[in-house]
């Protein structure tokens, strides 16, 4: 291909324009992890900053050493997304394979029962009363793993509309024919057969649990029930409940490098993102796609 | 009498199909579906007692109470020209971005490009208000301490000061949002038979030629359906950002109070609950009609892009 004088101008005037957009996403990141190593008094002094003058690991080793409510915030998270991945995958799954069956009677109006609740919700106030005074889960752990989270209409749709473009029906027949019933031909044909969708949705999933911060504002007040980003959310409200917690955990003699420390959980919340990022990039893009064509 | 017998053993094979919709046929339910029918609260007088159902009516009351407050006009106001210009804002960075990231030569440029825009989509609003507030922290912000004194302008009350607050949020937004149409643009870009851009180029077509007559046009069905999307969702706003990067800050309420804020904050507020139930109960019915009228107009126009 000949390049003219002017299509490398605008092959240079692209990359300029698009690595200075890679700049803005990625240096506030950059920004929260520097101020996550500054040192206490820098920062208080200086202000947030991409080169501060005096590093520190103190909030890192301040978040390994108190570690209480940190770590059982890390540990609720944890919990909360394995199980809530694991469960909704199972659900989702589950009622996908059937609606992706054309002989099913009834499969257009359970469809309809699906695709509505995408159309209507209640809104906050209801479903609010109902989880705390139906299902009494405020303070538990299924405040974080029931609300909202667990499955959707659309992951449904998604995992349906793969089952049926991807799986050709002679395997289902083959299968019938040497005696197989609906559930071996879900779990031994079905799901090994759809590992690419399986990815996408369980990794959106995994990262709508992980990052909810509303289930716990709603319906969590007990502190030692925080997940991680509850606990952002409740420092941003009460500057001060760290530094009251540090207090006694360490007699109120050391110093509390408390801007630095919020800053450091803040990293410490995004970092398995940018950790898994790099390497399951395509099935992020993908799931995005896959939202934009209709179920 | 034989025909029943085959239907009940027809019946009786898809037994464990019914099974295996159970489980998330009542999740769904008590989900999705017994909220639908909590919101007859916006008609009642809540108490916790009596429940949602056992509560007295009183009519349109809270209603009446949403509406006296000034709140209901901000709030709708608020929600309805920030979504505009979130709409209006992503299409036009992200069709840009698109456009040139498809025209980047390098393949590794592009995928680093196209990886590096898609970040932000991935991570919590409340990390996105912790970064905010490191740019923008009275004491020790990245802008009081650093920027302004160097452009030699006085630090600014940021999270006292309604200013810049559209702005603020306009650009958090398309910080955090335009990488998703960004994707879907690209997509639909590549999708472009290349005989149509070298036949231009041929003509003598320049670049902007090329956009305007080429790209733009092959572009329309993805816009419609993002547009379908958003304006089925014109009445709800993105709680996070409207509730977390502002930090709930009360002098700012008049540019940041958006319909999902109000909701949330009179629900939690002492005797707050009917006017909060109203206000969702709208938000729920216009956004339904919305949906389908906007589906509906779609289908007339052309069907291909119709949702459903």
């Amino acid at each position: 291909m000949i390049r003219t004088k002017g299509q490398t101008a605008y092959q240079t005037m692209i990359n300029i324009v698009l690595i200075g957009v890679t700049l803005i996403t990625v240096l506030p990141m950059v920004l929260l992890f520097m101020s996550s190593i500054t040192e206490e008094n820098t920062l208080v002094v200086n202000g947030y900053s991409f080169f501060p003058e005096k590093f520190s690991l103190g909030a890192y080793r301040y978040i390994l050493q108190n570690a209480s409510t940190i770590f059982r915030a890390y540990g609720i998270t944890i919990l909360v997304t394995v199980i809530g991945t694991a469960l909704s995958l199972l659900l989702t799954t589950l009622m996908a394979f059937p609606l992706s069956l054309k002989d099913l009677p009834g499969r257009r109006a359970l469809n309809f029962y699906v695709f509505f609740t995408m159309l209507f919700s209640g809104g906050l106030v209801p479903s609010y009363i109902m989880w705390t005074n139906t299902f009494h889960i405020k303070n538990t752990l299924l405040a974080y793993l029931l609300p909202n989270l667990l499955m959707g209409a659309f992951n449904i749709i998604l995992a349906r509309t793969f089952f049926t473009t991807n799986i050709p029906n002679d395997i289902y027949e083959a299968a019938k024919i040497d005696g197989a019933g609906y559930l071996t031909i879900y779990a031994k044909i079905a799901l090994p057969l759809s590992k690419p969708i399986l990815v996408t949705i369980g990794l959106f999933t995994w990262l709508a649990y992980w990052n909810d911060w509303t289930n716990g504002l709603y319906y969590i007040s007990d502190s030692g029930m925080l997940s991680v980003q509850a606990l952002l959310n409740r420092m941003i409200q009460d500057i001060q409940a760290l530094s009251a917690h540090s207090s006694i955990s360490s007699g109120g003699a050391m110093q509390i490098p408390q801007v630095s420390i919020r800053m450091a959980i803040a990293f410490v919340a995004i970092f398995p993102i940018l950790l898994i990022y790099p390497f399951l990039q395509k099935y992020f893009a993908n799931g995005i796609m896959l939202g934009a064509v209709k179920g | 009498m034989r025909e029943g017998r085959k239907n009940a053993a027809k019946l009786w094979q898809y037994l464990p199909l019914y099974l295996m919709v159970i489980p998330g046929a009542v999740y769904l339910f008590i989900n999705n579906y017994i909220p639908m029918a909590g919101i007859v609260i916006a008609f009642k007088k809540y108490n916790v007692n009596d429940g949602i159902f056992g509560s007295p009516w009183n009519g349109t009351e809270n209603f009446r109470y949403l509406f006296q407050s000034k709140d209901s006009f901000i709030i709708l106001r608020n929600t309805l020209l920030y979504n505009v210009a979130f709409i209006l804002v992503n299409m036009a960075v992200g069709i840009l971005l698109a456009i040139f990231i498809t025209d980047v030569l390098s393949s590794r440029l592009k995928k680093l490009y196209q990886s590096a825009i898609l970040l932000p989509f991935l991570i919590s609003i409340v990390v996105v208000s912790y970064i905010v507030f490191a740019l923008l922290s009275h004491e020790n912000g990245l802008m009081n301490k650093t920027i302004l004194p160097a452009l030699g302008q006085k630090p600014i009350q940021w999270y006292n000061d309604t200013t810049w607050w559209p702005l603020i949020l306009i650009l958090t937004n398309c910080w955090k949002g335009v990488g998703y149409g960004t994707l879907i643009y690209i997509a639909g870009i590549s999708g472009i038979d290349p005989g149509y851009y070298e036949a231009a180029e041929l003509d003598g077509a320049g670049k902007w030629c090329q956009i305007k007559n080429i790209t733009l046009p092959h572009l329309v069905p993805p816009i419609v359906t993002m547009l379908l999307m958003q304006i089925g969702r014109i009445f709800y706003s993105d709680f996070g950002l409207f509730y977390q990067v502002p930090q709930n800050s009360g002098s700012l309420f008049a540019v940041t109070n958006t319909v999902d804020t109000y909701v949330y904050r009179a629900m939690t507020s002492a005797g707050g609950i009917g006017r909060s139930a109203a206000a969702g109960l709208i938000q729920a019915v216009v956004g339904f009609t919305l949906v389908l009228l906007s589906n509906l107009i779609v289908r007339k126009v052309s069907s291909a892009n119709a949702i459903f």
